[in-house]
């Protein structure tokens, strides 16, 4: 029994081994593992080539003198107007001969004295007419002295004096960067800059979407349906009217890009309105709450003076930061960056237009869905849950299906319109039949779902592959490859801090929302403070991992040192390479030492 | 008038928490709630902020219906209720006197709330508040350098800043010992005596039901066992509230 038990045991084992072999086995053959190549003569010079290239970085240069020493010499020998040289200065560098004349191929013995010690330097053959060709390479000793055997080269017969040189190049003064030291210089600055903007910009987004992704922040937002359908109709009519109006605004603001006094006047006139707006309908405590015409006032002014706003504040920010960059001389890029400040306010008016009108309008009808729900007959909210349901569910699929006509351009309206229609209003009108009609839906859990489900997906893609669609949108250089890491690190930091939000202790949670707290104050005095700590420790591992990665997102034309990396590991100057790969290790290590430093100040 | 109407409350797939209990608190009352652990003492306390929806059943508070409240309602009554907790629930890394003017969020301006700006009068109270429980001078110190009785005041401080008119206290002393029990319960029936506010407050030790509650009710398992003066608890009614075996303590 005990025998039969330790033979099955070593079988086991023995299968066990014998499979490993089998996977290794199989792994050396696909992974075409060769190890007769690394014996090959002429890989193994190549590999010491390299290597020793690589232990040579090209950093310093230096202005070099060239010493030549030379003798005449006669190939072949020719009797009448041969000069040898007869005395040898005492402390001057000079060359002896074993022979002042020969024949091609004969075997010459060449001696130098006085010659810079410790150096090598290289014996050539100087033609009559000036041709170099090289013999053989020297190398000084202690005294200034080498030995060099050579071989007289094959050449037309000449009568006159030609002669053999020993060349010695010294370095003379201090070293100076070299031109690849400064490229280097250049582009690893880029580096850095491509890493701190992409953590800074994608931290900036990421904060505000790992409260979303957070479990136990969403899962008590639940609204009936009537809510949910209201809202969602009240959303997509806002934001398209926002676009509309958007466009008009945007028109109509035009004399603004022209004239900075309009603009920088406008700026502060609606800054100043939207403050007074904003000190009158909050008071800084609210014992009654306003009537409901001073609210509705009060956000409408809001939304007015905060656009209008938005509109000055980029058209003014442009004109001034065009006007800024001649004055200003090397400072110039200060008004570049007032100017892309502007450009981005610009470029992102229409949208955030069209997002603060969706969210009024679907706030308001989302409100008024819940009174409805909350003060009618179940029957009736019921009634109201079909209709609206199944129009929101129409609605929201054939904004589904647009996306699909711009992607795959079917040019079916069968297939992305009625289709899609039909779906949605039948999958609304289900979830009203099926749910009980005052039931709160758990909107929360759905938001939390689609945001992880996008950040999952986004954090899938490698950040090189995003540099690539990148560099297709806005050009090879930095900024393709600082997009592509602040979308990836939007994904990743997101993620990590979703987590660290759905790890903190309830209690301060729950002892913030008893005082009557809404849910923002909530997350701003009870969440933020719990998650300040792994928050600035995932940044900082981040910021190290974005280093990493901007030095290699120039491989594929996303700016910074990988591009003058890869540029010089195909031109074979493995010199060159080495210069960067030594700034990359270094930029590297000190990022990795400064982020530790920091992680254990503050956590 | 605090008035608890046939409340049951039911978790996601758990027996009932709360089985149909029914009581009335005047206003300035100290009400003792006792009974076993896992009876529905924390979770009849957080159904009267909502802190926990109940399943079923009302609470109406000076004739408005709590359980009925929209989201923004809900907020000016719990802002009228203050809650203090068994683990205090303070905010560890934030100073002593932020966790006590975060009793003041459901008042004032949220956009300036975001960026730590309260009204001078505000922190004026808050001074005040903390000096009635003895704990101003570690104002800037970090709630979690306190020992347990000094952030248990701060807890009580928070829940002032509310003005309520209401404190819901969840074995705010079960984690203390006697004498700074004592010293809490002192100050809670201080704020009783003085202010005039009503107390709900959990409680494990029968002789502190004894002496600071006015009445008190008892649960088990949910249902309400006991409504009346602490006095009235003798042995047959102890034996009911506690089950069988249990023996009398202290
Ligand atoms: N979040 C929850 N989810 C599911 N069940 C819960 C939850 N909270 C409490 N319960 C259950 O509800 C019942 C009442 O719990 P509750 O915390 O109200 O008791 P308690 O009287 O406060 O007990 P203790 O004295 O230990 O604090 C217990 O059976 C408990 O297991
Ligand atoms: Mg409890």
């Amino acid at each position: 029994m005990n025998n039969n038990k330790s033979f099955k045991k070593s079988l086991g084992t023995g299968l066990a081994i014998a499979l490993t072999l089998f996977v290794f086995a199989y792994a050396f053959q696909v992974t075409d593992v060769d190890f007769g190549t690394t014996r090959d003569e002429v890989r193994q010079t190549s590999i010491t080539r390299v290597l020793r290239a690589l232990a040579h970085p090209d950093i310093f240069e230096y202005e070099t003198k060239e010493l030549n020493v030379e003798i005449p010499f006669y190939l072949p020998c020719s009797e009448s107007e041969m000069t040898t040289p007869d005395a040898f200065p005492a402390d001057e560098p000079f060359l002896k001969a074993s022979a002042y004349c020969g024949e091609a191929s004969d075997a010459i013995t060449i001696e130098g004295f006085n010659m810079p010690t410790y150096t090598t330097g290289p014996v050539f053959f100087i033609t009559s007419s000036g041709v170099k060709k090289q013999l053989d390479n020297f190398q000084t000793d202690a005294d200034g002295y080498f030995i060099s055997e050579i071989e007289l080269p094959n050449r037309q017969p000449v009568a006159e004096a030609q002669a053999i040189r020993a060349t010695v190049r010294t370095n003379v003064g201090a070293p100076k960067w070299s031109d690849n030291a400064i490229a280097t210089w250049d582009k690893i600055i880029e580096t850095i800059f491509i890493a701190l903007l992409a953590t800074f910009i994608g931290t900036l987004i990421a904060i505000p979407t790992s409260f979303v992704a957070a479990r136990n922040l969403m899962v008590e937002n639940r609204s009936p349906l009537t809510s949910i359908a209201f809202s969602i109709i009240g959303w997509i009519i806002g934001v398209w009217t926002g676009l509309q109006a958007a466009q008009r605004l945007v028109a109509l603001f035009a004399p603004v890009n022209e004239n900075l006094l309009l603009g920088l006047g406008g700026l502060i006139l609606s800054i100043g309105l939207l403050y007074g707006i904003l000190r009158w309908s909050m008071p800084t405590e609210d014992i009654e709450k306003p009537s409901l015409g001073i609210r509705i006032l009060s956000s409408l002014g809001i939304a007015l003076f905060g656009i209008a706003t938005l509109i000055f504040f980029g058209a003014s920010f442009r004109t001034l930061g065009a006007t800024l960059i001649e004055p200003l001389g090397i400072f110039g890029f200060l008004g570049n960056f007032i100017f892309q400040i502007g450009e981005i306010i610009v470029m992102l008016t229409p949208g955030l237009i069209a997002v603060v009108v969706g969210a009024i309008l679907g706030n308001i009808l989302s409100k008024l869905g819940q009174r409805t729900s909350d003060n009618m007959p179940a029957g009736q909210v019921r009634l109201i849950n079909i209709i609206l349901a199944s129009l929101a569910g129409a609605v929201l699929f054939v904004l589904l299906g647009s996306v699909v006509e711009w992607f795959y351009q079917l040019s079916n309206p069968i297939k992305t319109l009625y289709w899609p229609a039909g779906v949605g209003a039948a999958l609304g009108l289900v979830l009203a039949l099926l749910s009980p009609a005052k039931n709160a839906l758990p909107t929360g859990m759905i938001f939390y779902s689609i945001t992880r489900t996008i950040l999952n997906g986004t954090r899938s893609v490698e950040p090189l592959v995003m540099a690539i669609v990148a560099v297709i949108w806005v050009g090879i250089g930095p900024f393709a490859g600082s997009l592509a890491l602040a979308l990836h690190t939007v994904a990743a930091l997101a993620k990590l801090y979703s987590e660290q939000v759905e790890s903190i202790s309830a209690g301060p949670i729950e002892a913030v929302q008893a005082t009557g707290a809404n849910q923002l104050q909530t997350i701003i005095y009870a969440v933020v403070p719990q998650i300040i700590p792994p928050y600035i420790s995932f940044t900082m591992y981040r910021w190290d991992i974005n280093v990493r990665m901007s030095t290699i997102i120039g491989f594929v034309g996303g700016g910074g040192i990988g591009f003058l990396l890869s540029q010089n590991i195909n031109l074979l100057d493995y010199r060159a390479a080495s210069a960067q790969m030594l700034a990359i290790a270094v930029v590297v290590a000190s990022m990795d030492y400064i982020s530790s430093v920091i992680r254990e100040k503050y956590v | 008038m605090l008035e608890i109407k046939n409340l049951s409350k039911r978790y996601e797939g758990g027996p009932l928490a709360l089985d149909d209990v029914s009581f009335k608190v005047p206003q300035g009352e100290f009400l003792a709630v006792i009974g076993l652990s896992g009876s529905g003492k924390s979770t009849l306390l957080r159904c009267i902020n909502r802190l926990i929806e109940p399943t079923a059943g009302d609470i109406i508070w000076n004739n408005i219906n709590v359980t009925q409240a929209s989201d923004g309602e809900l907020r000016t009554i719990r802002r009228k209720i203050g809650m203090v907790f068994q683990h205090f629930n303070l905010v560890n890394r934030s100073s002593v006197l932020t966790n006590v003017l975060s009793g003041r969020l459901g008042y004032v301006n949220p956009a300036m709330s975001f960026f730590n700006k309260f009204p001078q009068n505000d922190i004026d109270n808050a001074y005040k508040e903390m000096e009635r429980v003895g704990i101003a001078e570690k104002a800037h110190q970090r709630a979690d350098e306190l020992s347990g009785g000094q952030q248990q005041r701060v807890g009580i401080a928070r829940a002032m800043m509310q003005k309520p008119a209401i404190i819901l206290a969840d074995e705010p002393v079960a984690s203390l010992d006697p004498v700074l029990a004592h010293s809490i319960m002192q100050h809670l029936e201080k704020i009783n005596k003085e202010e005039g506010v009503t107390i709900l407050c959990s409680l494990h030790f029968l002789d502190l039901v004894h002496r600071y509650a006015d009445r008190a009710i008892a649960l088990n398992d949910g249902k309400l066992m006991f409504d009346g003066p602490p006095s009235e608890i003798d042995d047959d009614k102890f034996r009911e509230i506690y089950g069988k075996e249990a023996e009398r303590v202290g």
